[in-house]
């Protein structure tokens, strides 16, 4: 391969981009040689097995990824603002939101779940670490590694750009040559596996290490949406590393499961995906509805209604999750039978969501609401949502969706639960739970700005799509003629999309303001909270509890604080506490994965098989590895203690 | 969890499984090789066999329901299977137009 083909040339907009990240690396090694913290960096952060930072790290990328995301959104509604524009060709409108689609869900949406999940779900369940720390440290590096080799695509050999559901046969070597699609196969295999482990791991966390007296229907509803997710991870994951380790011996190795010719089948490979992709969406959504749950009854002061109810319907729509998949491709030709079928199961998924909906409205009733940031979230997400449920039972019947499918109003839809659920999620768990993660509070006024911006501009930007699709405009098109009607809405979508960059750039400076000047919040309890999380310091202590909660009741915390009892930390009660070591081999094994990959990628197999051979080292390490952990004594709990307490 | 800790005298169960489990075992092998039946009806009178074999192992030697999380265990069993068929006869149904 020559070099001229390694790198992405010919594009201004790409040069820009190789500038800004040579620019961006020497930044990054400039400030850490400077202020000397390396050595900071690799045992604070790189080598951590401590799930508080093993969640923000997950955050920090997610935020990134955010960033990433959503300069290709405003790249596509920049070429697409007015009819026969030229500021993108139709090859790069493909890799744009071919690349748009896959971070934004996989890069974006997951890792900020799997962020918050990790910072909360044992502190909510009284526990001091996950079930496996190592494994956890091992998951966020293979994210990382994966999500690394996916970005570096459109600079290095070229992006994917079959878009994000990969459709064979425009996703084969006939169709797509290039390296980019293997990046597609190779990447998300990578952080796949990652995303697996995350599963088993807090499923085994959370049915394992609850408090005592903690009994699943006592569990915090995030704590059970996190559950419920984690078994849909572990059954439908599979799935999807199948149907890539298929992809990639077709695209490496020539083999022809998905392809035309050879009794290949190519819409194999479309059923496979939405076997996976259909409990994906169910995996992002659940834990958001759990955060809003939280959100919901801590800012409304009253205990969430129909505890009973939520718990049946989130296992009402896991099962239901696994059932309805065809419904993303009834035009494929699957006859009526099947086709009805899961019209019918598709539509059964709104009785849950929507039972839901009323327990969040009933918790609302009558309490005694406070509009904090985080509450603003969880209020705009209730009619917001509800539009993109019931255009979701529109999509559902099979034979309506023959005229929707593939059309702009099918964009509508899944941004309408995509962000009014899950990034409105995002931005409000990440509120509520700031100060638990940094000590500090985000400034309300500015996060209420973000809100206003975002909430508004994101309702101006794809409410007009809903219209758009209906007129006739589909998906993935890169332009339009002036005739068909379609510019004041697209316009107008253009200027939605804005007013979310600004409102995301205010989030940003927000960070920034409040890490310098954001109330700290000395108490642990900011928002006089009713779970566990908020019984610890914040940022917790490395053990996150001195001495192991006695849970007695749902809303553990508000009931301690009502009764009084089981909040002070007494001394003589405490015992050393045992805490897993930090490893630096999750970080080495998965940059393994990373040059593995790589050399897949490119077909580049001694690199490939040279890196695996110091995967299958790094697991063998573990397996010799007699580090049981360490013990912190009971001097040093009590010094942490007393020093948290006279902050209070 | 060893064997031990349960309070019989006699492994009944072990055995009972046991002899069982041998039973289908040579039955399956008689069915296949002998008994002269057509090939599809083989395969569905083994496949029975097997699932047979398969739970009996899951409830006479691993003791699925005994642990003290036996219940989610035998859930989580129960749900595997559930997923399982829905991937595979839900594929081969959905496909069977162009197969
Ligand atoms: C009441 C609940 C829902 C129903 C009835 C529903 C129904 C549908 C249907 C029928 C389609 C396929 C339409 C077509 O391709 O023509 C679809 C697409 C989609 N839905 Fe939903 N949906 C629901 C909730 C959700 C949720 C909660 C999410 C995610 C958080 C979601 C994400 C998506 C995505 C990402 C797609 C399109 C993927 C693509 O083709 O690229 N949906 N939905
Ligand atoms: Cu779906």
């Amino acid at each position: 391969m020559k070099w001229s083909e390694f790198f992405v040339t010919g594009e201004p907009l790409i040069y820009a981009a190789d500038v800004a990240i040579v620019l961006t690396i020497i930044g990054i090694v400039f400030v850490l040689t400077y202020f000397k913290k390396w050595k900071w960096l690799w045992d604070e952060w790189l080598t951590t097995v401590d799930h508080k930072k093993i969640g923000i790290m997950y955050i920090i990328c997610a935020v990134l990824m955010l960033f990433r995301g959503g300069v290709d959104a405003l790249l596509m509604r920049a070429q697409l603002t007015a009819p026969n524009m030229k500021f993108l060709d139709a090859q790069h409108y493909n890799e744009i939101f071919t690349t748009h689609g896959t971070i934004m869900i996989l890069f974006m949406a997951m890792p900020f779940i799997i962020g918050l999940m990790n910072v909360v779900v044992p502190l909510q369940i009284g526990a001091r670490d996950v079930a496996y720390p190592y494994l956890n440290a091992l998951s966020f590096w293979l994210f990382f590694f994966g999500a690394m080799l996916f970005n570096i695509s459109f600079v290095i050999g070229g992006s994917p750009d079959a878009g994000w559901t990969a459709y064979f046969p425009l996703a084969s070597n006939e169709f797509s040559p290039g390296v980019g699609n293997n990046y597609y196969a190779v990447a998300l295999q990578i952080s796949g596996i990652g995303t697996l482990m995350t599963g088993i791991n807090f499923l085994v966390t959370i049915l394992k290490m609850r408090a005592p007296g903690m009994t699943l229907m006592r569990m915090p509803m995030f704590t059970w949406t996190v559950l419920i997710t984690c078994v849909i991870i572990i059954f439908a994951f599979p799935v999807l590393t199948v149907a890539l380790a298929l992809m990639t011996f077709d695209r490496l190795f020539d083999t022809q499961f998905f392809t035309m010719a050879n009794g290949g089948m190519s819409m194999l490979w479309a059923n496979l995906f939405w076997i996976w992709g259909h409990p994906e969406v169910y995996i992002v959504i659940l834990p958001s509805f759990g955060i809003f749950s939280e959100i919901v009854s801590t800012f409304a002061r009253k205990r969430l209604f129909g505890y009973k109810a939520m718990v049946g319907s989130i296992v009402g729509i896991a099962f239901l999750s696994f059932i309805v998949w065809v419904h993303h491709f009834f035009t494929m030709g699957a006859g009526p039978a099947v086709n009805s079928f899961f019209s019918i199961t598709t539509m059964a998924i709104a009785i849950p969501t929507g039972v839901k909906v009323f327990n969040w409205l009933f918790t609302l009733r009558k309490g005694k609401i406070r509009f904090t940031t985080a509450m603003l979230w969880a209020l705009a997400f209730i009619p917001n949502f509800v539009i993109g449920g019931v255009t979701g039972v529109m999509l559902a019947m099979a034979a309506a969706d023959y005229q929707y499918h593939n059309s702009y109003f099918l964009i509508a839809h899944f941004h309408y639960v995509l962000i009014a659920g899950t990034v409105f999620a995002c931005f409000a768990g990440l509120h509520y739970w700031y100060p638990k993660m940094f000590g500090h509070l985000l400034n309300e006024r500015l996060g209420k700005w973000t809100f206003w911006l975002f909430m508004i501009g994101f309702n101006v930007c794809f409410f007009p799509m809903y219209f758009l699709g209906l007129m006739g405009m589909t998906r993935r098109m890169y332009t339009y003629s002036a005739g068909l009607g379609w510019t004041p809405l697209n316009v107008v979508a253009t200027i939605g999309a804005a007013l979310m960059g600004i409102g995301f750039i205010v989030l940003c400076y927000n960070i920034y303001y409040s890490a310098r000047y954001g109330e700290r919040d000395m108490t642990g309890d900011p928002w006089d909270g009713r779970t566990l999380e908020w019984a610890t310091a914040s940022p917790p202590a490395h053990y996150n509890f001195p001495i192991t909660p006695e849970v007695t009741d749902l809303d553990a915390y508000w009931v301690m604080k009502k009764n009084g009892n089981g909040l002070e930390v007494k001394e003589e009660q405490l015992k050393p506490i045992h805490m897993p070591s930090n490893s630096g081999r999750p970080f080495l094994i998965s940059i393994a994965f990373f040059f593995a990959g790589f050399g897949l990628v490119f077909k580049w197999f001694t690199l490939a098989i040279i890196a695996a051979i110091f995967i299958i080292l790094g697991l063998i390490l573990r397996s010799f590895d007699d580090d049981d952990g360490y013990y912190i004594s009971v001097d040093e709990i009590k010094r942490t203690e007393r020093l948290a307490r006279k902050g209070a | 969890m060893g064997a031990n800790n349960h309070h019989e005298s006699f492994p009944w169960k072990h055995v009972v499984g046991f002899v069982l489990s041998l039973v289908l075992t040579f039955a399956a092998l008689w069915v296949a090789l002998s008994s002269g039946l057509t090939a599809k009806a083989i395969i569905g009178v083994i496949v029975i066999f097997a699932i047979i074999q398969a739970s009996l192992q899951l409830f006479m030697f691993m003791h699925m329901t005994e642990s003290d999380s036996g219940k989610i265990q035998t859930i989580n069993m129960a749900y595997a299977f559930f997923i399982a068929i829905v991937v595979v006869a839900g594929s081969v149904w959905t496909m069977s137009f162009v197969l």
